[in-house]
């Protein structure tokens, strides 16, 4: 049954084939995805022709790799730019958040708090489109109005960014709150004995002991932000996501370029999890 | 003192509040308040229902609908069936010095992009795929086998998709549990059966509600997965609501769809809450 | 002499409940004063009402002649000694203590001096730079007092801190507390419920029960001439008895208790015959195979019930054979009372004068 207990043979081999299908299927795709992009072949299909890394950094016409891809880099470095202004947005709300609902008491903070969680239960694509609505709404109202034309209201970058962020937020919401719940508040009330001030306690103590958990919530933000298809389907402008630039790559035909990418973003991934798990270890 | 506390609090609580009333209670009043607007014949905004009598008059909409809400329980339920073991194996049955590597091998595909994810699925199992090549060279098939775009992959897709939002919650769970009372259990007679129905299940409650909603709701909400390798006929209403908004520009009819799926996945997430007297605020700790 | 700390009629309800009851003290400059009292008696709250965590809901409190209402926690001239010492994890030792130095916007050259040389003072020497979690209990009380200390406050409040370590380190500490205390000459507000902690350290102690004081005395006149039936039973161990006043005079009264035996005992209140009494006497006053000839002597009677074995502290149960109430008798192990075993009939008495009577309500 469990480690402690005896178990049969067949119960244990029965149960190691289980985890190792589960393994193996959950592994499958990635590892065909990642050995695909060093294939010599114009497809991300077998027969192996060989090893190359034309589809990293060949610039020939139709073997063009990704570092050549201006496309694909143009969106990568799009990317970059949403996921660094969501995760330092959500971090700073989703902190502000968390000391809202962990330490401070208010009127309707039990509604406020369930609102709070509401973006967790809304689909992706709802979300989008309801920012969408609105910004258009807005976009109308101020121009009809002002005679304004506001770019912000318009799909594009920092609508991107508002949409992604209006989730995520709840995420980091969430886990600084798990670690501001174990703070001995004994902590703060003798710093105020010593002589600090409210905001001086915030500073110096209590957002010293949250560090690892902003930080650990900000790389998870980041990777979420990266990664967002549904939200930022209905949202962006001109200048593409990743993803979306992925996905319009996918839908009509593929080379073996975006496996090259998938498998920078594996790797870039992993790795940025390895230091993120290391790094919150370390300070546990 | 006072005012020192009250500073402190405004700072805490302006961006909240900017936040969840700019960008999640307004964006759905208008969207709720748009799907009950429609043009005209010379192109003004006026009150109407029309959205909503399309999507009852119109069978491919509301069988969308249908298809879409059964296939994402659907989903829910085989992702807990296939993840319950594979936590538990974790948890309870590999030694302790696995027990962390095995869990933080399982997190690993969690962090790669769910489209690289589809994308690996789609070279596998495609009619040029990975999988069809080595059945021809194994002689087991004589001619390629299309295996993506039917209701079957789609399932899957989303299925791998989905779960590791299931597995994560059910390890945490799962370790809280006591191995003792699986012991005493055992100790008192208990079978297999009758001790994951009434020790396992029940302790792990919270982990399998909190898993089954984000499965839920993500595969209700999901568009590349049934886009990408669904059939042509296995059409999703994430779909409906995309073709509304992009191809028909109707944003109307398409905020209608959108508030349906809302009202759709929180009552379905509601309803089972209720069924296991479970309550949000406790199921997302 | 100057008063560092006086509170005066001070109460704190919350809600219905009363926490607080018009207390009033006063502390001299220099003292070592404890509170007493069992645990929800009300001795946190007040000392977070000193602190300024809490503002009371009637009275004053002042400090160094100044009234302390309306001013905050971090604008008081008092500092707290956590109960569990509240040391911040994420700073050495050198910068906890110098934590509330900086937020009085000093020099880094006047903290560096003076954290040096508080840390000499503890008797931490050259520990500046250790994380909190390498020290071992001791040391980490006293860091605790080192940051305090070093702001040179008015008054130093201590909320239990030696709860948390064992036995032996606890006695040790005791001590230590009260030499560090006469060393810097702070006043400190020691509350505990801890009787020991209390009697040994202490110039003064309050007994608080209820939200009241009880007693506010040196620790000998607490434990020898306790003024209410609670401070008898809490402050040591006493074996009581109630009864009614048969008698009285010249300062003794005769009494007969519930179980019908005559006693005499040195009464101080105005108990005329009739009143109903509750008595007390310690374990240690009662005398195992007394003198005869004694004056104003009780004797009776007792059968040895058990033994209770505890070192220098061993007791015997012993039941009168004229009366219901089992006695707790002191044990000398002075090997004279070697002999005596479960079963054995013992002369027992105790004088008149050693035992305290109240009107019992």
């Amino acid at each position: 049954m469990i480690r402690s207990l005896p178990n049969t043979r067949p119960y244990t081999i029965g149960f190691k084939i289980y985890v190792g299908l589960f393994f193996s299927f959950l592994f499958l795709p990635l590892v065909v995805t990642c050995v695909l992009a060093f294939n010599d072949s114009p497809f991300p299909a077998l027969p192996w022709k060989g090893f190359t890394l034309t589809w990293f950094t060949g610039d020939q016409p139709g073997r063009v790799g990704i570092f050549h891809d201006t496309v694909n880099l143009s969106a990568i470095w799009v990317s970059f730019k949403v996921a660094f202004w969501v995760s330092l947005l959500s971090t700073i709300v989703g902190t502000c958040g968390a000391f809202l609902f962990e330490q401070e008491q208010f009127r309707f903070k039990q509604a406020l708090y369930f609102l709070m969680l509401a973006p967790l239960v809304v689909p992706g694509v709802i979300l989008g489109i309801s920012i969408l609505l609105f910004a258009n709404t807005l976009g109308v109202a101020v121009e009809n109005t002002f005679n304004l034309d506001v770019p912000l209201f318009r799909p594009g970058f920092w609508l991107v960014v508002l949409g992604q962020f209006s989730f995520i937020a709840t995420l980091v919401t969430l886990v600084v709150s798990a670690r501001l719940k174990k703070f001995d508040r004994t902590l703060e009330e003798a710093a105020l004995n010593l002589g600090a001030n409210r905001l001086e306690v915030i500073w110096h103590i209590t957002l010293k002991f949250l560090r690892p958990a902003i930080i650990g919530a900000g790389a998870v933000a980041f990777l979420m932000s990266f990664e967002n298809f549904n939200t930022t389907l209905f949202l962006v402008g001109s200048e593409a996501t990743l993803p979306i630039t992925l996905y319009l790559q996918v839908r009509d035909g593929s080379t073996p370029v975006i496996n090259a990418i998938s498998f920078l973003l594996i790797v870039g991934t992993s790795l940025l999890a390895l230091i993120n798990l290391t790094f919150s270890r370390k300070k546990e | 003192m006072r005012s020192r506390r009250s500073l402190t609090f405004l700072l805490f609580i302006t961006p909240v509040v900017l936040w969840l009333f700019l960008l999640i209670v307004l964006p759905h009043v208008d969207l709720l308040l748009m799907s009950f607007h429609t043009e005209d014949d010379s192109g003004a905004m006026v009150w109407s229902l029309v959205n909503y009598l399309n999507f009852f008059q119109e069978p491919v909409y509301w069988r969308t609908f249908m298809r879409t809400a059964i296939y994402a329980i659907l989903v829910t339920m085989i992702t807990f069936a296939v993840s319950l073991p594979v936590a538990f194996y974790i948890t309870k049955v590999v030694s302790p010095r696995f027990s962390g590597f095995l869990s933080l091998l399982l997190l690993m595909p969690f962090w790669v992009s769910e489209l690289v994810r589809v994308y690996g699925w789609m070279i596998l199992l495609r009619e040029s795929g990975v999988l069809n090549h080595f059945l021809m060279v194994s002689g087991l098939l004589q001619r390629p086998v299309e295996m993506l775009y039917n209701d079957v992959t789609m399932v899957m897709g989303l299925v791998y998709t989905s779960m590791l939002f299931m597995v994560v919650p059910l390890i945490s769970v799962l370790e809280s549990l006591d191995d003792s009372l699986i012991e005493a259990a055992y100790d008192l007679g208990g079978g297999i059966f009758s001790i994951v129905t009434r020790i396992i299940i029940p302790h792990a409650m919270p982990g399998i509600m909190s898993g089954g909603i984000v499965v839920f709701m993500l595969t209700l909400g999901n568009y590349l997965t049934p886009n990408l390798i669904g059939g042509k006929n296995s059409l999703w209403f994430t779909e409906q609501i995309y073709n509304q908004f992009i191809a028909s520009f109707n944003w109307n009819q398409g905020a209608a769809f959108g508030f349906l799926l809302l009202v759709l996945s929180s009552s379905i997430i509601w309803l089972g809450l209720k069924l296991t007297r479970q309550k949000l605020s406790q199921v997302v700790q | 002499m100057a008063i560092d700390l006086n509170v005066e009629n001070v109460s704190k309800t919350f809600g219905d409940f009363t926490a607080v009851r018009e207390v009033s003290f006063a502390v001299e400059k220099g003292r070592f004063f404890s509170i007493l009292g069992p645990s929800g008696c009300g001795k946190t709250t007040l000392l977070r009402m000193i602190a300024g965590f809490i503002e009371p809901t009637v009275g004053r409190i002042m400090i160094r002649g100044k009234d302390m209402a309306g001013f905050p926690p971090n604008r008081r001239p008092v500092n707290l000694i956590f109960q569990h010492l509240a040391l911040f994890p994420m700073m050495n030792v050198a910068q906890n203590i110098a934590f509330g130095l900086q937020r009085r916007r000093e020099t880094r050259a006047e903290i560096d001096r003076k954290v040096d040389d508080i840390l000499a003072r503890v008797g931490l020497p050259g520990f500046g730079g250790k994380r909190i979690d390498q020290l071992s209990g001791g040391q980490k009380q006293r860091v605790a007092i080192a940051r305090c200390l070093v702001l040179d406050p008015a008054v130093l409040l201590l909320d239990e801190p030696l709860g948390a370590l064992d036995l032996k380190l606890r006695e040790q500490m005791k001590v230590e507390l009260k030499k560090l205390q006469a060393e810097v000459g702070t006043t400190f507000i020691y509350i505990t419920h801890d009787q020991s902690e209390a009697l040994v350290m202490s110039d003064h102690v309050a007994v608080m029960n209820g939200g009241r004081f009880e007693q506010v005395d040196t620790p000998r006149n607490l434990y020898a001439r306790p003024q209410t039936p609670f401070v008898a039973r809490f402050v040591g161990e006493n074996n009581g008895w109630k009864g009614v006043v048969a008698d009285r005079q010249d300062g003794l009264c005769t009494l007969r208790t519930d179980d019908d035996q005559l006693f005499s005992a040195a009464t101080h209140d105005d108990l005329p015959p009739g009143t109903p009494v509750i008595f007390f006497i310690r374990p240690e006053a009662i005398i195992i195979a007394p003198d005869a000839g004694l004056e104003n002597f009780n004797r009776m009677t007792a059968v040895i019930q058990s033994i209770l074995f505890d070192g220098a502290n061993s007791r015997m149960l012993a039941m009168p054979e004229a009366g219901a109430t089992e006695l707790m008798i002191a044990l000398p192990q002075n090997r004279q009372y070697d002999h005596l075993k479960v079963g054995d009939r013992v002369a027992i008495g105790w004088s008149a004068r050693s035992a305290v009577c109240f009107k019992d309500r």
